[in-house]
């Protein structure tokens, strides 16, 4: 018989190798995946992860590529990453996300045309602000209704949708774009555009923010008493509160951060790749972000390491689509996938496997 | 804006038409709650049974067949919850979350071929005697047969939860894992066939939404239905009466705003759109305002048998 014995503290071990093995598993299986859906699986999963990056025809074009990914997978999955640790589910960083986007493009626009240096700056700090103030929402309704911040901040999602798509065909609609539903284009714009910083490499200026974040976050956790206190209250609520850490600060610290670095990626999004806000502006970063967070194992650095192969996921399938034929719904399953094998492959971070022998009843 | 163009007859018929893919997926819920397991997949699980029937009608031309594979398919997904969530013991908030994204990324994948194809439809069940009626009869009883048969689910887990051995030990176990093993009690067997009836229900929820309610395949079709589904149960207290009340109220508040959409009322049609979500959440937030009666003791806590 098998048998599970919890081992008093998780293995150091098996929490950077369940990761791995869970892309392994991720690849034999989304192999057979794609064999049933016709492509050669081996030719496949080197589409996904190799030639992005090494093959020579592709990888010119689609590395930068891989930073512009990345770097709001990495800003949000980092929010997020603190509020799980602290036990607070805020699910709902794709509304913030949108709702960033639309504050600090909205700002920016108050302004246009002006050539001003403080354009993109202002543009930064609505563009947080935005996020935060939506990430707000469910923070004070936890803290002072006790509502399930759960539910309440992916309704917001649906919500902001709504409003994404009001904005876009009406109070920022492009006045010169005869009528088409979008804003302005940022790219056409220099004072407001998030602009690549080295040529072809995909570096822009919310990539930077994504590492600074990752090394912030990183002291904060490990070195700071407000790290601490999230970490506590994650691990043992009641001796959080027993040494006078207030939850409800815990809870607006985790929300708001979240919020403001969706709100950030939103507003780099909007003003550098995507360059205008259209109604299906939003492309998921927020829910794949949730991904990320896990697979990093909720670390700043792991978090670095899984944004970053989660956006080669996206560029390998997008080649895959071209290349294979292979549908562009099965990198979403792909991606799923990995989240699953993760949490299953987990069980031999927390528990000790054991064979014994059947007992005698 | 015309208000009297909106049909008093036809406006309570599609409540209840509006009414019934949420209510389906809340009482299948309500189940897995009371036997202490959160599953936040419901989404995933509608999406899927939504895709899985769509398929199947169109394939076989029988939606009773969509329906039955609609729940099974669903219920195969949520296996997979289960198996983590119960076995492999990782955490049910995440796995829930995994559930939905691996559900909307499946259903998307099945669904491609199906998109602007049509769907057989359902044939109506005209309740004898009741449905010649001069008002209520075209209202309430001239429905199809799963409008039916939800609200008989309602009742029967109502019952077998009230007045049933099984719905004793389901009870107990979402009240106290622990002692509902020391009772001797199967804990994980009673969690994991409650997550199955869960992921059923919901796969059928999300049938009815592609078969008859929408009745098309088009990807995202469940629009968040599977998550109101979640927060009717926290607004029904975790009871099968309320539930219902709460899926009708919903749907109500869906099927009122397309109508005033329709009517031309001068309102912004994003804040009409958005009504429903936002509403959900002023209902959670009166609800936690006086305290959240009723929810089982165990509900969302890993059950490991040796501590």
């Amino acid at each position: 018989m098998i048998k599970l014995e919890k081992r008093p503290q998780p293995s150091r071990l098996w929490t950077v190798l369940a990761p791995l093995l869970a892309v392994l598993l991720t690849m034999v299986v989304g192999g057979a995946l794609f064999w049933f859906l016709g492509a050669n699986p081996f030719e496949a999963i080197r589409t996904i992860f190799w030639d992005p990056l090494f093959d020579p025809q592709f990888a010119p074009f689609s590395r930068p590529q891989l930073l512009v990914k990345a770097g709001p997978l990495i800003l949000i999955a980092i929010g997020l990453s603190i509020g799980f640790r602290a036990g607070i589910w805020n699910i709902g960083a794709e509304g913030q996300y949108i709702m960033g986007a639309i504050c600090g493009a909205g700002a920016g626009l108050a302004l246009y045309p002006s050539d001003s240096v403080l354009v993109f700056p202002l543009m930064i700090l609505c563009g947080a602000l935005g996020g935060w103030a939506w990430a707000m929402i469910p923070a004070i309704l936890k803290t002072r209704f006790g509502t399930n911040e759960i539910l309440v901040s992916l309704m917001l999602v649906y919500v902001a949708e709504n409003i994404l798509a009001s904005m876009s065909s009406g109070l920022l609609r492009n006045p010169e774009g005869m009528g088409f539903p979008g804003s302005r284009n940022f790219k056409q714009w220099e004072a407001a555009h998030n602009a690549e910083l080295i040529p072809n490499t995909g570096m822009h200026w919310g990539v930077v923010f994504a590492f600074i974040c990752v090394i912030g976050v990183y002291v904060m956790l490990t070195r700071h008493i407000q790290g601490f206190n999230i970490r506590l209250t994650g691990d043992a609520p009641k001796a959080a509160r027993f040494a006078g850490v207030s939850p409800a600060r815990v809870v607006f610290l985790c929300l708001g951060l979240a919020g403001a670095l969706a709100g950030l990626a939103g507003l780099f999004e909007v003003s550098g790749p995507a360059g205008q806000i259209t109604i299906d502006f939003n492309s998921g970063y927020g829910f794949t972000a949730i991904i990320v967070a896990f697979l990093g194992r909720l670390n700043p650095i792991g978090i670095l390491l899984a944004g970053l192969l989660m956006a080669l996921t996206y560029i390998g399938g997008e080649l895959a689509q071209l290349m294979l034929g292979v549908p562009g719904a099965s990198i979403q399953l792909f991606q799923g996938m990995l989240l699953f094998f993760l949490l299953g492959v987990d069980v031999f971070t927390n528990f000790r496997i054991r064979l014994t022998k059947p007992e005698l009843a | 804006m015309d208000l009297s163009s909106i049909n008093p007859i036809l406006l309570v018929a599609s409540i209840m038409v509006s009414a019934t893919p949420i209510l389906l997926a809340a009482i299948g819920e309500m189940v897995v709650e009371k036997a202490g397991v959160l599953n936040l997949g419901v989404e995933g699980m509608m999406i899927t049974g939504a895709v899985v029937a769509f398929a199947v009608a169109v394939n076989t031309g029988s939606p009773i067949l969509g329906f039955a594979f609609g729940a099974f398919g669903a219920a195969a997904l949520s296996l997979t919850f289960g198996v983590l969530t119960q076995i492999l013991l990782s955490n049910q908030v995440a796995t829930g979350l995994g559930l939905t994204l691996v559900g909307l990324g499946l259903s998307s994948l099945i669904g491609k071929p199906y998109e602007g194809v049509k769907a057989p439809s359902l044939p109506r069940l005209d309740i004898p005697v009741l449905s010649d009626l001069p008002v209520l009869g075209r209202m309430i009883f001239s429905h199809d047969i799963m409008v039916y048969l939800s609200l008989l689910l309602v009742v029967a887990v109502w019952a077998f939860l009230k007045y049933t051995r099984g719905g004793l030990i389901l009870r107990a176990v979402g009240e106290s894992h622990d002692s509902a093993h020391a009772l001797g009690y199967k804990v994980v067997r009673v969690r994991l066939l409650a997550i199955l009836f869960g992921g059923a229900c919901a796969g059928m929820g999300g049938a009815y939404l592609s078969l008859v309610r929408v009745p098309q395949w088009t990807e995202g079709v469940t629009a968040g239905a599977g998550w109101i589904a979640l927060a009717i149960v926290v607004f029904a207290s975790w009871r099968a009466g309320r539930v219902a009340v709460g899926a009708y109220l919903f749907g109500g508040i869906t099927v009122l705003q397309l109508n005033l959409q329709a009517a031309g009322a001068a309102v912004p049609v994003a804040l009409l759109s958005a009504s429903p979500y936002v509403i959900t959440i002023l209902v959670l937030v009166f609800i936690s305002a006086r305290g959240m009666h009723g929810a089982p003791a165990s509900l969302g806590r890993p059950f490991h048998a040796s501590s």
